[in-house]
């Protein structure tokens, strides 16, 4: 097996397998479990119920991100169930023993934004979590991808899962990315292109020029999304950026251990001649701003694209944008730039990073928000609040009108308090426009930091190239600056 | 523990609609409780209830009268994709529902799924077409989806075999649990751990900040 070319998925995939008998799933060691409040509960009910112990404390880390709220920390949690939820994550975590990163924590946040920050995300990994945005971790080169409850209770329980080796699905994206086109938009516009389901049953792998040219960070808002294109997984080979990123961090191996890690590291990018089950090429040169206007993550078009016309689709999806415009209260045929927002969200483990904060603090900085609108910037985690704070973005988005928060999923899932009211327009960093996802009956336009904080000034969906302050928008959306952001 | 499960006899509901959301399924707000309670009323509540909370007219698909108690859905392509929340099949079982047909099924639903011996049922766009026309000509006719014989029974008597994982057929035909499977493994995992030193030792950071 070792003399055919491998991928990078495949390379991982055989690390970890522990068993694999004929006609059932291989058991796959995972290396890391990551565990938050919401999916989390019934699946501790289960281990008691069977008598059963966590049997790796030491490989599972828990946080509280989802139904938190981001006001005011020393405020009590007034949503019964919600202190109940995270009452109950902190009691499993101190029962089972597992470190727990909770309210009150600096190092508490988003679980796809502290896994990486933490260091503990690392090349060649096997990670899971009880939550499909975990294709995030993807982004140093580990194979991560969401569970249920029900597998969260079996890697609890074993370290290990059941699974069926996943095809591979190579994303080439060539070219250079130009000024004001970010990550956000290359997943958009793939999304876009392979649609909601065009993922399912495959791992895609990130190629290419203009995915190497990307930040860590970047990678990660690419990587998110992929769960969005119906794969379950998404990777991008680790090279001099990635180790640039994870040296020094927490949990990084450190000295000699670096060394051997780094070997180790630099043997998992995909063999010359590994083959790919599907490719696809994207031209990273023509790529735009991307804005979504219908109800799934495929419904996009480019800033200076139109509504498209339920007769020009497919008959097949015809209904679907039928209804998709009816939710929306959208016209075809009507330019998606322009169109009137209520709200303006910035977070999310998309798009809720110390970069995505910089950029969309380049395009604040020096303005005001549109008169009426609501605009909410959520950091992705508390080390990312405070590192924005030491850089004074909280003082731009304070002066600029909009409200600075504690860091969680906020209006992402809308499960804490912060949401949109029926028929309110949004425009939004995080990574799901579904029906109702941002609050019952709201309306979500998905789009960049860039974007929506250009979006933040006029009130309405505007592309990001008309402000100026993006004269220089490589330092806005792809500057790594790891040794900034080390604490 | 699972109760073992092999065959389920009902009409069918008919949900015309592709790329149906596990949000639609199970709505987040109701992701915050800490059980499996309640969870057949939060089902694809947001279709069936006004953002006022009152029913709407016409009631949606689950909600229609004659669809009362059947257990079986004709779904379109890529249901349940998006969140990985099991509380979408879990949803589903409280409801009733037993068994899925559709074109595909969103990776992380259909796992979920079937840890709840719900039947995620995969079938050809064409077959979907003719199961579509065979509901509307018969909408009160009874399919039986036979596991262990992996057949559909359509009223009349025609029928046709499907595809499942075989593993997890096995596992739902005897309730098995897959916990125990795995632990019953336990040297294999003993084995490869002792060759694997862990990567990270989450309980070290303190002391690393």
């Amino acid at each position: 097996m070792a003399d055919r070319p491998r991928t990078l998925v495949e390379k991982i995939w055989d690390d970890h397998v522990v068993a694999s008998e004929p006609g059932a799933p291989a058991i796959l060691a995972i290396d890391l479990h990551l565990v938050h409040e919401v999916t989390s509960p019934q699946a501790f009910t289960g281990l008691r119920a069977r008598g059963a112990t966590v049997r790796r404390p030491g490989q599972t880390v828990a946080t509280a991100d989802h139904s938190i709220p981001t006001l005011d920390p020393s405020l009590p949690i007034t949503d019964e169930l919600a202190r109940k939820q995270l009452a109950q994550i902190e009691a499993n975590c101190r029962e089972f023993g597992i470190p727990f990163h909770g309210k009150g924590s600096p190092t508490r946040g988003i679980v796809h934004v502290i896994g990486p920050e933490l260091g503990l995300t690392q090349p060649g990994m096997t990670i899971v979590c009880g939550d499909s945005h975990t294709a995030t971790h993807g982004a140093v080169g580990a194979l991560a991808f969401g569970i249920g409850t029900s597998e969260i209770e079996m890697v609890l329980a074993t370290q290990t899962l059941l699974q069926r080796k996943p095809k591979t699905f190579q994303v080439e994206v060539t070219g250079r990315l130009q000024p004001g086109v970010g990550a956000k938009d290359v997943i958009l516009a793939l999304i876009a292109r392979i649609g909601v389901g065009g993922g399912t049953g495959h791992v895609f792998e990130y190629t290419g020029e203009a995915i190497r040219a990307l930040s860590m960070e970047a990678r990660m808002t690419l990587c998110n999304m992929s769960i969005e294109g119906g794969a379950r997984a998404g990777l991008v080979a680790p090279d001099e950026t990635t180790f640039a990123y994870i040296k020094g961090r927490p949990y990084a191996p450190k000295g000699a251990e670096w060394t051997a890690a780094v070997a180790r590291w630099r043997a998992l990018p995909s063999d010359p001649g590994a083959a790919y089950d599907r490719s696809i090429v994207i031209d990273g040169d023509k790529l735009e701003p991307m804005v979504t206007y219908g109800t799934n993550p495929g419904m996009g078009v480019s800033i200076g694209g139109r509504i498209p016309a339920p007769a020009d689709v497919d008959p097949a999806a015809r209904e679907e944008l039928e209804r998709a415009l009816a939710y929306m209260g959208l016209e075809a045929g009507r330019s998606i730039a322009g169109q009137k927002l209520d709200v303006v969200f910035i977070g999310s483990c998309t798009n809720g990073r110390i970069e995505d904060m910089r950029a969309a603090a380049s395009v604040l900085n020096g303005h005001h928000v549109a008169p009426g609108l609501r605009v909410l910037v959520v950091p992705g985690s508390q080390q990312v609040k405070a590192q924005a704070e030491r850089e004074g973005l909280d003082s731009v988005f304070r002066a600029a009108g909009a409200e600075w928060r504690e860091s969680g999923c906020s209006m992402c899932i809308a499960m804490n308090g912060d949401q949109l009211e029926p028929g309110q327009y949004g425009i939004s960093t995080s990574n799901r426009n579904f029906q109702g996802r941002q609050g019952k009956g709201g309306r979500t336009f998905l789009a960049s930091p860039l974007t929506a904080a250009a979006s933040a000034i006029t009130g309405v969906v505007t592309d990001p190239r008309t402000f100026a302050s993006l004269a220089s928008p490589a330092a806005a959306t792809q500057a790594a600056s790891p040794a900034a952001e080390a604490n | 523990m699972p109760e073992p499960f092999s065959t389920v006899t009902s009409r069918v509901i008919p949900i015309p609609r592709a790329n149906v959301d596990t949000d639609q399924i199970c709505p987040a707000r109701f992701l915050k409780i800490t059980d499996k309670a309640g969870l057949a009323d939060a089902l694809f509540f947001d279709w069936r209830f006004t953002p006022d909370g009152a029913k709407r007219v016409p009631p949606s698909f689950i909600d229609e009268p004659r669809n009362a108690g059947r257990q079986i859905l004709l779904v379109g392509d890529n249901f349940g994709s998006g969140s990985s929340r099991e509380h979408a099949p879990w949803a589903l079982r409280a409801w009733g529902i037993r068994a899925i047909f559709s074109t595909s099924f969103a990776d992380i639903f259909k796992g979920n799924a079937l840890k709840n011996a719900l039947l995620p049922i995969v079938v050809t766009p064409e077959r979907h077409a003719a199961l579509t026309a065979a509901l509307a000509a018969s909408p009160d006719g009874e399919w039986t989806v036979d596991l262990a014989s992996q057949k559909v029974t359509l009223p009349g008597g025609d029928s046709f075999d499907f595809e499942i994982d075989p593993f997890a057929r096995k596992m739902i035909l005897a309730g098995t649990d897959e916990i125990g499977y795995v632990l019953s493994q336990l040297p294999a995992i003993e084995a490869w751990e002792a060759a694997h030193p862990a990567r990270v030792d989450t309980r070290e950071g303190a002391a690393a900040r």
